[in-house]
Order: structure tokens, then sequence, then C-alpha cells
């Protein structure tokens, strides 16, 4: 009983040092009615790991539950919570019912994007039966918003190749697996998207969220949608479009045309940027300033959570990282192109935003 | 095992002998060559292996889930000062470090062969780099 009443205690006062810690003073940009203004947070990449009997990757699920936390002591309110896909690492019942247990503790209404680790094992099924359909949209306070499964693979590799779904699964599971396959929104779900888009008026902002990058970034290790360009093709009439996605486990942003990509943290790990891969010569989009380098001896660092706004038509996303100074990525409109607060003159960068 | 490769040996050396005195210890072939490239490999590929799977560590994860093509690894800054432990280490120092910290498992002797083949994993994903010991 001791220890619990220790722990508890320790829990109020981590909560009170979270609270100071967060930034909570929230910026109003001009939106033609400040009314309509509205914020949500979006957690991702939980990577829920199942040990054996009750036992659970104990990192992992740290990240999680602080991200919960504090998530639900934000002032503003954010008006829904997003969870961005990887809540399990296996796709097992395990997994997805522990970390579902966590994220049921959201004070919020609570949207769900498929990742490939949640999806790999039954094909989605079990998922769906916690979180409902792989893809659907809504409208709020004048933002159409869309979830599209963007981690869809080929026919041959998902159905024929594998002797079992847990196979197909740690074969998906490996990032720079050889095995792997390449991620898709596949044409089903592009039809879906022209025809829930075509009573979408052109100048109502889009917010499009899901697990894979809908941009190509760097294959080999998934950092990449197949049919990107047949998606961004659907989106391109729209004035307005954000794409915000998970998966990458790093800050990311670019502008292609009249979209806005952004990517979110994990809450499990932080991975590598694609250039530091000294065999793949790739490069982020020139837009990206990095996030810092990971300490390792910090179990959090280079992990976090978003709290993001719409104010204008736009996203602006607000990095909550623990160990680290926090980071806001925003769109500039005098730019056209989203860009971090502190530190988009390169002159501005810091040495652990170089990455080697 | 161990008395096969000694017979081995020994036929290798009287075989050396009969094929003729002016055999050179630096002499070596295209065959050889090969052959060392292979011997490597295959260290190379039981560390990749080693990278990916859970068997170094207790509780399921792999270096490879933070560590993808040993990225973010740096093999070409150790020996290095690594703040954190306020002390000059080899790279097996920080690969143990990973074992008992994110992998919760026991560490590798550092000359265990298991260890050797991850550090000829890491390298041969980072070949091509210059070398800058103790970079930060």
């Amino acid at each position: 009983m001791t220890r619990t009443t220790r722990r508890d205690f320790l829990k109020t006062t981590g909560t009170v040092a979270a609270m100071s810690a967060l930034p909570l003073s929230m910026v109003e940009l001009a939106f033609a009615d400040t009314s309509k203004n509205f914020t949500f947070a979006y957690i991702s990449d939980a990577h829920i790991q199942h040990i054996s009997g009750t036992k659970f990757v104990r990192n992992w699920d740290r990240g999680l539950i602080r991200a919960v936390a504090e998530t639900n002591l934000l002032v503003p309110k954010p008006e829904f919570v997003v969870f961005g896909g990887d809540l399990a690492q296996l796709g097992t019942k395990e997994e997805l019912d522990h970390g579902g247990e966590m994220l049921s503790k959201l004070n919020y209404k609570l949207y769900t994007v498929m990742g490939e680790h949640d999806y790999y094992y039954d094909l989605g099924e079990y998922w769906s039966k916690l979180y409902g359909p792989h893809h659907y949209s809504w409208d709020h306070k004048g933002v159409h918003f869309v979830v599209l499964n963007s981690v869809i693979t080929f026919d041959d590799w998902t159905f024929n190749r594998w002797p079992s779904a847990a196979q197909r699964m740690l074969e998906m599971a490996g990032l720079d697996n050889p095995n792997g396959s390449p991620f898709m929104v596949g044409e089903k779900q592009r039809e879906w998207l022209k025809a829930d888009l075509a009573k979408v008026a052109k100048d109502t902002p889009l917010v499009v969220f899901s697990h894979s990058p809908l941009q190509k970034i760097y294959k080999g290790w998934n950092f990449w949608t197949d049919d990107a360009e047949e998606v961004q093709a659907i989106l391109r009439p729209y004035d307005k479009v954000n794409v915000v996605y998970g998966h990458v486990h790093q800050i990311q942003y670019n502008q292609i045309e009249n979209m806005s990509f952004n990517s979110v943290m994990a809450t499990a790990w932080p991975w590598p940027y694609p250039q530091t891969y000294a065999q793949a010569k790739q490069a982020l989009p020139k837009l990206t300033i990095p996030m810092n380098r990971a300490d390792p001896f910090f179990e959090r660092d280079a992990t976090g959570w978003q709290f993001i706004d719409v104010n204008t038509g736009r996203v602006a996303l607000k990095y909550n990282l623990y160990n680290n100074t926090n980071r806001t990525v925003a769109f500039n409109p005098k730019t056209g192109q989203p860009e971090d607060s502190m530190f988009q003159d390169p002159a501005r960068m810091i040495d652990p935003q170089v990455h080697y | 095992m161990k008395r096969l490769s000694m017979v081995a040996a020994l036929v290798a050396v009287v075989a050396g002998l009969i094929a003729g005195l002016n055999v050179r210890a630096d002499e070596f072939t295209k065959a050889d060559l090969e052959r060392w490239q292979k011997e490597y490999m295959s260290v190379v590929e039981k560390g990749r292996a080693l990278w990916t799977s859970p068997e170094l560590g207790t509780n399921g994860v792999a270096c490879a889930q933070c560590h993808p093509n040993a990225a973010n690894t740096h093999p070409e800054t150790y020996p290095k000062f690594q703040q954190q432990l306020g002390r000059v280490i080899a790279l097996r120092e920080m690969i143990n470090w990973c074992i008992r910290q994110p992998l919760e498992g026991e560490p590798l002797k550092l000359d265990d062969p298991k260890m050797i083949a991850i550090e000829a994993y890491i390298a041969y994903e980072r070949r091509g780099v210059a070398m800058t010991p103790g970079k930060h």
C-alpha cells in the first residue's frame, strides 16, 4: 500500500511539472470568424508491444501513457484527438486491447488512423471492432477531415506470399526489411475519396490524415506511398490542402503546390532521417529543419505528441517534445509553405539538428 | 569440429610444403580475396540476423526497431568521449548499453563472436563514410 501511495504522489508531482512545461498560451491567428477557431491533439505511433502473458514493453507503454495524460491537461481543451496509427507493434488482440485501454483514458472524442503494425496481422479486423471503418470523413467548424488507410499493398504480397498471418505481420513490421512491400491507398479508396470530396466546396480547408506520407520520401523504409501522385491529383483542386501523417517518427514538412505536408512524432521511439543511412543517398524535402538528434540516455527524448490548430485553414503543429525544446511548424501565408517558428532560417539552425 | 579443422590445417601446411618452397606470405590471389570477403560477409549476415532478432534482449525489442539499416550508430566516430558516461568508450560498449537498456538483456563479452558480428554489420552498413574518431 505504501508503494501505491508513493507512486500516486510521484504521478501528481509529475503532472504538475508537465503542466508547467506545456505551451498553454494559444496564439489566435486571424480567421474571419474567430468563434470557429479550434484545436485538436494528435498522438501517433505508440507501438505497444506484447512480451508474454500480462507483460508489455515498459518503454513504449510509458510513451503513450504520458501523451494521453498530458493531452488531458490541455487548456484550451482540444475538440478531439486523432491517433495516427501503429497503436500495436505486431497487430495482436493483446496489443490493441492494451493500447486501446490507454487511449480510452482520453477525455475527448477520438478519431483513429490505421497503421501497418495494426493491419498486417488480421488485415485490420480486430482494429475495426474497436475503432470502426478504415477510411471515413467528417466536417468540423468549416473544415473537412478525411482519414485514409494508406498502408495497403499488392494483393499478391498480402494474400499469397506468407505461410501465416503472424509471418506476414513480422515481415511488414521490419522498417528496413527488403521483404516488405510499398504502401498505397489503392484504387478503391481513391474512388471513395473522389466521391467524398465531390460534395465539398473548393475553398473548404481539407485536412487528410494518413499513416504513411502521401508523398515519396524514401522507399527503402516505406517513407513513401506508392500511389501518392494519384491521391495528390484528387486533392489538387482544393485551395487549402493539409496532409498530416505518422509512420516516420520524426519532424518532416513539405509544400507541394497547394498541398502542405506535416509529419507527427511517435510516442514510442524516434527514427533516423533517411539521409543518415550511408547507402541510401536520400534527402528530405529541403524545407524540413530536422528535429534534434535523439539522446538515447533520455528514454523519451525525440518522442512526443502534437497540439494542432487549423485557424488559417492550414495546420499549425505545436510539437511537445520531452527532454527538448518544443517546436512549432505552421503555414506561413507570406511564403506559402509550412515553416518552423524559430529555426527556418538556416543561419538559426543549431548543432543538434545536424544529423549524419 | 575442432579436430577436423586441425587436420585440415595440417593437410594445408603439408600441401603447401610439397607445392613448392617459393610460396610467399604476402602473395595472394583473386580467389583468396573473394574467399576472405565471403568470410567477412558471412559474419555481416550473422550480425544482420542478430540486429533484427529479439534474441539479444528479454523484451522482444530488436536493435533494428530504432536503428533501421544500423543508421544513427556512427561507428566512424568511435572511440569517442561518450558525454553521457563521462569517458572515452568503444562502439561495443554502446552496443552493450543498448542491449542492457532498451532491450533489457545481458551484455555480451567484448570478444563474443556475436559482438564481432554486430560490429561487422554496423560497419558494413556505414561503408564509404570517412573516419571521424571523437566526433559527437
